[in-house]
Parts: structure tokens; C-alpha cells; sequence
């Protein structure tokens, strides 16, 4: 048996006094992780804490569209321009995280014939190139498109993988100093004279309470925004529009299709590696939390999608998700000159209620445009602090790391198959995961501070997203986690009983055909023979 | 399977048509109800017990439409068969035995091979025990059944035994034909012998033998000479595969005609009432007429029933399923809920005797009976009763069938 790995690390006990930071970051998301590899790259140290994962909002629940700007030429044209120029950018300073397709806008019949007639003189007042294409050139393009194409350009479109991204962010922050703290989850601020003394932290593992204190706090919790505010006393009128998108089991098409038309439900479909992305809803939702891909939004997308590309309405799809988009209406504490209004950047220093002065909140805004949102509040962040260096995010290269490579779909099989070591098994066989891998999330986590969960170690790789959904490699890798000495007890059941549970919520609604007889095996094999579903699990208590 | 062994032991003129279905996917314990009701996860130590629970509670479930005399006789005659045949199995006629899965949760259970009983004993009486697993075996580690047990068994030890001749990955099939061999067993045992330390029983994974796993589990057993058991390993397991290979082998001797190759394309009731089966391809088909049909094809895994978006459809006979109205009630959210999901209890609805009925109870067709877990009102999964279910409801079925006065093909008896 191999050796227990040695490099488990225990969370640390919480200390005598408060940690100390200059800059506190609530959120781990696509713009916190961000905001923490720029101000360390100006010299400002940070602390990022999350009270699930890295991603665990919307920056891990969208399309993994790198927007060319195109779909908001007539709606938010200066939206539309700045999504072009990060575009552009991101695709020379982070291409290890991009798949650079190319997009196409097609519309087919019965389409707004105005709005495909202004889509070329709206792209050229934003500086975005969308080239004419005849529908059988766009059909030699991407062949599933439908037959009834009356429209079509080519753009700038790419995929980007949310994952990696954050999580590159994140390991290129903490090679600088950085550091981030997962699960756990601001419960209360003190404050004292217009500012925040220190932060209270609750650490979702362990239940213990720690304090921080920081110079400076930023707010970029998303959707929760909002409610992380509150506890400061602070208030952001937040709406919540859900989103649902679909996975499909086999990548469809080879570029991004977007519809050309006004946005609106199941009109782009994003290539992810082997599969395709289809989405999305917009639908109003009380609170950012408990919230599920629903069967109506399952079946508007597919029907709307079809009309584009008539073969989603029979491929086989293995995962529905959502994420939350906060609309803000944040009033005069907007900070309008600085920032596009994609994304607000709400210093409450100038708040006519409660103000607080080391306090900043940056929200809304669009995966695309991150590091530019990450920006403009560094640079809030450093005029607050009164020191710091210029934005090197412009020019610096976003580095390839270890923490976030996994999350490439073919990355683990060709490594598996280049290093040729029989005695590395694959634990995850649908998207052929080897023991080796899961060593190396461990150990990344470990550095991050935090334990290996499944739902941790699927979520930086690949396991646990081909067709079985975690039916069989959940329990591979749980074995393998206990030979391995990084689990004891009875954590196992718990594990499990986690990480199926995130599965099934992107299952449920896709549950018709194979899917439905694949369902039928997870619920025999983990229920039926484990009995996971009961409590106590087993008989006698 | 079994609806093909119930009508080969009556005389019953038999074909199974069809792929082996579920069964290469079963873990070789045969449940007959261990919870009821679903919704209290309450294990039952008796089966009998819950079943008579069960039918004063669901008076649409399966069960409650057969007697307690057919059901003993059915486990009697299958236990007989397996036993017969070289695979012994062995139950408490009044009592649930209790086994160890591989997470390292204990499930009750009514029948087991042979192999697998002294665990019910071991977790009775917790003695020092030495759990055993091997390197290349994936999903499966002594260590982690060990680190759940150990909190009431503190003298369990575990081991990992290296297989030199089968480097790299172990599928539990390809160790079980390795340990086909008597020498290779005389050396597996001579290993974990090594490693007893005083250790009173034995457990490894369910992969001694496939044809020859009697006489080499007692091979080993005597070799160590304390009791051991073999542990259920995730899919596809041995002991499915030692199910399905006793029942190919052995129902041809019995005079059943077994067309796994084939499927059945399409069904028919003619006109005059007479059930024809295209049997086959779509290219090379031919047909046969039956004098009655059984429909053992189980649910959306054996294909019985197929679920399109909007609704739930039999697949030979599109005959009426009992399912929810809408898809969004087909699950919860929550994969574990205690209620199960509403899904698992749609199916075909039949009459006292096992025939499909219409929403108005009449049967679909006089000779036409349906067994296992494609009937509705019924949670295998939950209430652990998949096996009891298949086997009961297919000695039910294959009963009626068998009153069936000869000379009626071709007309509707009344």
C-alpha cells in the first residue's frame, strides 16, 4: 500500500488575537480571487475568505463565454466595448485558460429582421468585428446549425474555463502572500467610528469563530453581496436573476453559437472541452441561496435552442446548473465615472447612511470583464490605503499553475497515458481521473488550508462530470482518500452523501431517457446497496 | 430469470428472449424487504413482519397481492435451484441477515451465497477479524470499511495483498478468474495466513472464483481455518455475474429456450387475440406466437419502460403506466430524501393475477402477466426488496399463467 500522504495539513487552530491583513476580500469568486492576484502584484497584502469554495457562485455557474461584445451591441453598448477590450486582452495574457473558438451569430426564420438589419452598424460603433457569412458557409462552419438560417456573422467569441481562472488567480495570490481561507463564512462586523474594526468569521468545518482585521474590506461576495453588507449595516438594493444552463453529454459545435436577436432564454451554446454549454434562463429569485435548475427552464431552453441547432432537441444531456446575477441598483453611492456599468463598485465611505470608510463593495458585472472589475477597485483599494503600485494585470501574464490545471477536460487522460505508469489507476473512468491527479488536488488544497473534500476535489478537476455523474468514482476516490490516510472515521458517508446530493442537483431535471436509466444505477448502487439515504445508516443505529 | 425457472419447474413450454437485463449489475445479496415504511428508513430485523406491515400500509404494493404460502415457496424453490446448481445460497427463514457493503455500511438482507454469511455472524459477534483487500482493486478498501466498523468492532484489522501475477488495475471479474485456479487460491490463502495475527475471521472481497467458487472459498476457509466472508464490491460484481452464469447454464438443462442474443422488436396482439413477438433485428426478424407472455423486463435500465420528456411508456405493448401527472414529480431535489422519489413507484398496474390492467382494472389481455420491478406501487431500492419482488411476483405470475386451460391460443378466454 503507498505510503499516507505526509503533507495533510490540519486547519489551523484559531489563534489568542485577531489575524491582521491590509486588505480583507469577501468572496471567493472570479472577481475576489482576482482582486487579491492584483493587489498582490502591487504589493498589497490580502485575504480572500469564502463561505463555501473558490466558485462556488456564479463565477462557477455561467456559460464560460469570453464575450466578443457582440451580444450587447444594442443594449449596453459601453458594456459591449469594454467586453472587447478585455477580450482581446485576457486572450494574450491567460490563452492557457481560453479556448479561442470564434463565435457566430446566426438567426433563423421568423427572427426581429430590424434587429439582425442593425447588428453589423451596432458591432462597428463598438470596435467589433462580425463578418458576414451566407448560411451555407456558416453551415460548412458548424454543421448542426438548422437549415432555416436567414443571418449569419463571425466574431471574436471564445470559451474561457471559469475554474482555472479563479483558481490561478488565487495560487498566483498566494505565491505572492496571499492567502485564502475556504468555508468560511462572515457572520458579523465590529465596527467603530465609520469603520470596520474587524471582520468575524465562522469557520464552516471546524465551528470555531475568529476575528480579522484589515485596512481595508472589500465586498465582492456576488449574489450575497447584499447580505454581507447588511451585517456591516450597510444596504444594496440587490435583485436576483437566476440563470439555468445545460450540459450536453458530446461537444456540439466547434465555435460559440449565439442567436441573433435581443438576449433572451436558450440562445447561446459554448463549447466546453468534449461538451457544449446551452443556456440560458433569466428568472427573478427571492434570495441568491436554494436555488435549482428548474424542469420549466430545462425545456425552454432546449425548445429555444433548437430552433438554432435542431439536434439539442435529442442529444443526450448530463448536467443542468444555475448561478444567481445580482442586479444592483446601488443610487448615488455609485461610483459612475470609474466604472462601465456592467459591474458596480460601491465605496461605502460615501454612503449618506452608516457610512464606512474602509469599506467597498464590487458586484454585478460579467466573467469577461473580472480583472477589469478587479482593477478598478484595486485602484479604489490603494487611493483608500494611500500607497500601492500601478495595475501590472494589463501586461502580467496570468500564471499556468498546478491549482487550476486539472479543471481542463483531456489534460488528466493525456498525462495519464504520456507518464505510462500501469499502477496509477484511473478512479474516474468517464473522464479518465488517475490517482495521481487526486494526489495533487490534495496536496493543492492542503496548501489552500483546507481539507480534501469530494466536492473540493471535483470541483478543481474533471471527476464526477461524464455521463455517470459520480455513481461510480465518487466511491473510487472515497477508498482511495482512506488508503491514502487523508480520511479516517466515518467521514466517508458524509462525503458521499455530499457530493452526490451537489450531483443530483444538476441531474434531476435531465432525467428522461439514458439519463433516467443512469439515475436508476446511482439510486440501486447508493441507496439500494449502501443505504445511504437512511439515518441512521445502518440497522440498530 | 426466475419467471423462466418458475415455468421450467411447472413444465411450462418456455422462451426468454432478451439481453440478461440487470443482473451482471446485482451484488449477489438477494433482498427481500429490509425498511418499511420508506419514509422512517425503518430496518426490519423479520421480513415477514414488515410485509404484513407493508400490506395493511400499501394495499397496491406488489406484495400485498400474493400470499404468504406463494412467496415461502418461490424463495424455496430459488434457494433450491442456486443451491442445486453450485451456488449455494443460504437464508434464516424468519430473519434478515446482516452484511457489510463496501462504504462500510451494514445493510439487512434475506438470502446470501454461501460466501458472504459468515458476515452476519462476524458483526454479531465482533470478534477479531481481518479485513482483506488488494492492490489494483479500485473502490474498495479494507481501510475505509474498517474506519466506519472500527467505531463498534475495535478489533477489526485490515491488510493489503499485492496480486504480482495481475499488475495495474484489478477488475473484480478478471480477480475472480485469476482465482480460479486451486494454486493461485492455496497462495492467496497462504498470504492472508501470514497475516491472521490472531485475527478469528476473515473478510475480503466477493471474488474468490466464478465457476468454481464453492469448492475454492472452502478451499481457502479450511486453510485458515476460521470463518471467512466475502464482501460486496461495487459494479459490475462477481456475484452477479456467478447469478447470471448459473442461470445460463442451468436453465437450457431445465428446457428453457434462451435467446439472450436476441430482442424482442416489436409485439403484437392480433386481432383473433393471439400474442406475436417479433424476435431479432429489423433485418433478419422472425416471429413467434406465444400462448402467453410474461413481461420480466424490468424498468428503465432493462428497458422495460422508457421516459421521454413528457411522459413514461411501456416499451412492447405501450401498455398504461401508472406515473406521476407532470416530470417535475418524477424526483425530489434532494437525491436522498426520505420519501424516495415518486418515479420509483410508477410501473405497470396489474390484477390479482399479475396481469397488466387498464385505469379501469380490466386486464390488457387475458394471457399477458408482468413480474418484477417494472410493476408500480413498489420502491425496491428503498424498501430493499428488489430481489423478493422479482422473484415472488415472477412464482405469482408464472402460477397464473399455469391455470391457463391449453387450447385457448389464438381467442380471448373470458
Amino acid at each position: 500500500m503507498a505510503p499516507p500522504l505526509s503533507f495533510i495539513q490540519q486547519r489551523e487552530p484559531a489563534g489568542d488575537g485577531p489575524l491582521k491583513t491590509t486588505v480583507l476580500i469577501i468572496g471567493g469568486g472570479v472577481t475576489g480571487t482576482g482582486l487579491a492576484r492584483d493587489l498582490a502584484l502591487r504589493g498589497i497584502e490580502s485575504v480572500v475568505v469564502e463561505k463555501r469554495d473558490v466558485n462556488a457562485g456564479a463565477s462557477g455557474a455561467n456559460h464560460g463565454l469570453l464575450h466578443s461584445g457582440a451580444r450587447y451591441v444594442a443594449s449596453d453598448p459601453a458594456a459591449a466595448a469594454e467586453c472587447r477590450r478585455e477580450s482581446l486582452r485576457l486572450k494574450q495574457l491567460a490563452p492557457h485558460c481560453i479556448e479561442d473558438t470564434g463565435g457566430l451569430f446566426v438567426a433563423v426564420a421568423g427572427d426581429d429582421e430590424n434587429y439582425i438589419a442593425d447588428f453589423p452598424g451596432l458591432c462597428a460603433r463598438c470596435g467589433i468585428k462580425a463578418q458576414p457569412l451566407d448560411g451555407r458557409e456558416a453551415r460548412e462552419m458548424e454543421p448542426c446549425l438548422s437549415e432555416r438560417l436567414i443571418a449569419a456573422y463571425r466574431v471574436a467569441d471564445a470559451a474561457i474555463d471559469p475554474f482555472r481562472l479563479a483558481l490561478d488567480n488565487m495560487a498566483h495570490a498566494v505565491q505572492l502572500g496571499g492567502r485564502l481561507l475556504r468555508f468560511n463564512a462572515v457572520v458579523g462586523f465590529n465596527l467603530a467610528h465609520q469603520r470596520i474594526r474587524s471582520v468575524v468569521l465562522r469557520d464552516d468545518i471546524t465551528g470555531r469563530s475568529q476575528e480579522i482585521e484589515a485596512e481595508v474590506v472589500v465586498n465582492a461576495a456576488g449574489a450575497w453581496a447584499g447580505e454581507v453588507a447588511a451585517l456591516a449595516g450597510a444596504r444594496i438594493p440587490l435583485l436576483y436573476s437566476k440563470g439555468s444552463l445545460l450540459v450536453t453529454g458530446t461537444r456540439i459545435a466547434q465555435r460559440v453559437i449565439n442567436r441573433l436577436r435581443h438576449p433572451s432564454d436558450g440562445d447561446i451554446l459554448v463549447p466546453g472541452g468534449t461538451v457544449s454549454i446551452l443556456g440560458t434562463t433569466s428568472e427573478r429569485s427571492a434570495s441568491p441561496d436554494a436555488i435549482y435548475p428548474e424542469i420549466q427552464e430545462v425545456d425552454r431552453i432546449i425548445d429555444q435552442g433548437t430552433a438554432m441547432v435542431p439536434m439539442l432537441a435529442t442529444t443526450r444531456y448530463i448536467r443542468a446548473y444555475c448561478g444567481v446575477r445580482p442586479l444592483v441598483s446601488c443610487g448615488e453611492a455609485c461610483d459612475d465615472r470609474s466604472v462601465s456599468r456592467g459591474f458596480a463598485l460601491i465605496d461605502h465611505g460615501q454612503a449618506d447612511d452608516n457610512p464606512l470608510d474602509n469599506f467597498l463593495t464590487i458586484t454585478g458585472g460579467k466573467l469577461t470583464t473580472y480583472r477589469l472589475m478587479a482593477e478598478k477597485t484595486a485602484d479604489r483599494v490603494c487611493q483608500r490605503l494611500g500607497r500601492g503600485d500601478a495595475c501590472r494585470t494589463q501586461s502580467e501574464p496570468l500564471p499556468d499553475t498546478v491549482a487550476g490545471r486539472w479543471t481542463e477536460p483531456g489534460l488528466a487522460p493525456r498525462t495519464w497515458m504520456e507518464r505510462g505508469n500501469p499502477g496509477d489507476l484511473l478512479l474516474c473512468e468517464c473522464e479518465m481521473i488517475p490517482q495521481a491527479v487526486v494526489d495533487d488536488l490534495v496536496r493543492t488544497l492542503a496548501r489552500q488550508g483546507g481539507a480534501a473534500s469530494l466536492k473540493a476535489i471535483g470541483l478543481r478537476s474533471r471527476i464526477g462530470k461524464g455521463p455517470c455523474q459520480g455513481t461510480f468514482c465518487s466511491q473510487r476516490v472515497a477508498a482511495y482518500l482512506y488508503d491514502r490516510g487523508v480520511w479516517q472515521d466515518d467521514r466517508g458517508i458524509d462525503e458521499l452523501r455530499a457530493f452526490l446530493r451537489e450531483r443530483w442537483r444538476g441531474q434531476a431535471p435531465l432525467l428522461w431517457d439514458i439519463s433516467l436509466a443512469q439515475a436508476e444505477l446511482l439510486e440501486a448502487t447508493h441507496c439500494g446497496l449502501f443505504g445511504l439515504e437512511l439515518d441512521p445508516v445502518d440497522p440498530g443505529g | 430469470m426466475a419467471a423462466s425457472l418458475f415455468a421450467a419447474l411447472r413444465g411450462i413450454d418456455t422462451i426468454q428472449v432478451g439481453p440478461v437485463g440487470t443482473l451482471p449489475f446485482a451484488s449477489g445479496l438477494l433482498d427481500f424487504i429490509g425498511v418499511h415504511p420508506v419514509r422512517t428508513g425503518r430496518w426490519h430485523p423479520n421480513p415477514w413482519e414488515a410485509i404484513a406491515q407493508l400490506r395493511q400500509d400499501e394495499s397496491d404494493h406488489p406484495y400485498a397481492v400474493m400470499t404468504t404460502r406463494e412467496m415461502r415457496t418461490a424463495w424455496k424453490q430459488m434457494l433450491a435451484f442456486l443451491t442445486d446448481s453450485g451456488l449455494p445460497y443460504v437464508a434464516h427463514p424468519e430473519r434478515n441477515m446482516r452484511m457489510i457493503n463496501p462504504v462500510g455500511t451494514v445493510k439487512l438482507t434475506y438470502a446470501v451465497p454461501r460466501s458472504m454469511m459468515a458476515a452476519d455472524e462476524a458483526l454479531r459477534r465482533r470478534p477479531p477479524c481481518l479485513l482483506v483487500d488488494f492492490a489494483g482493486l479500485k473502490g474498495f478498501s479494507a481501510r475505509q470499511i474498517a474506519a466506519r466498523l472500527k467505531l463498534h468492532w475495535p478489533a477489526l484489522r485490515t491488510t493489503r495483498l499485492p496480486i504480482p501475477a495481475l499488475e495495474g488495475e484489478l477488475q473484480p471479474e478478471r480477480l475472480a478468474r485469476f482465482l480460479e485456479r486451486r494454486d493461485h487460491c492455496r497462495e492467496l490463502a497462504k498470504a492472508i495466513k501470514s497475516r491472521l495475527a490472531g485475527a478469528q475471521a476473515v473478510g475480503l472481497p466477493a471474488v474468490v472464483g466464478l465457476h468454481r467458487a464453492g469448492p475454492h472459498f472452502d478451499l481457502i476457509q479450511r486453510r485458515l481455518g476460521v470463518p471467512l466472508f466475502e464482501i460486496p464490491t461495487l459494479l459490475p460484481s462477481v456475484p452477479g455475474r456467478r447469478l447470471l452464469d448459473t442461470f445460463s447454464r442451468q436453465l437450457p438443462r431445465l428446457g428453457v429456450r434462451t435467446w439472450y442474443q436476441y430482442a424482442v422488436k416489436q409485439a403484437q396482439i392480433r386481432a383473433d387475440g393471439a400474442l406475436h413477438f417479433r424476435i431479432g433485428s429489423a433485418a433478419d426478424g422472425f416471429w413467434v406466437q406465444s400462448r402467453a407472455a410474461i413481461l420480466a423486463t424490468g424498468r428503465f435500465l432493462g428497458r422495460g419502460l422508457h421516459a421521454e420528456r413528457t411522459a413514461i411508456r411501456e416499451n412492447l405493448f405501450d401498455l398504461p403506466v401508472h406515473q406521476p401527472d407532470k416530470r417535475g414529480q418524477w424526483h425530489h431535489k434532494d437525491l436522498l430524501h426520505p420519501d424516495g422519489h415518486a418515479i420509483n413507484r410508477a410501473g405497470l398496474m396489474v390484477d390479482a393475477r399479475f396481469r397488466p390492467v387498464d385505469k379501469d382494472g380490466a386486464p390488457r389481455h387475458p394471457r399477458l402477466f408482468a413480474a418484477g420491478s417494472i410493476l408500480a406501487h413498489q420502491d425496491w431500492v428503498r424498501q430493499k426488496c428488489g430481489s423478493g419482488l422479482a422473484i415472488t411476483s415472477a412464482y405469482a405470475a408464472v402460477a397464473a399463467c399455469a391455470q391457463i386451460p391449453r387450447g385457448l391460443e389464438g381467442t380471448h378466454a373470458p
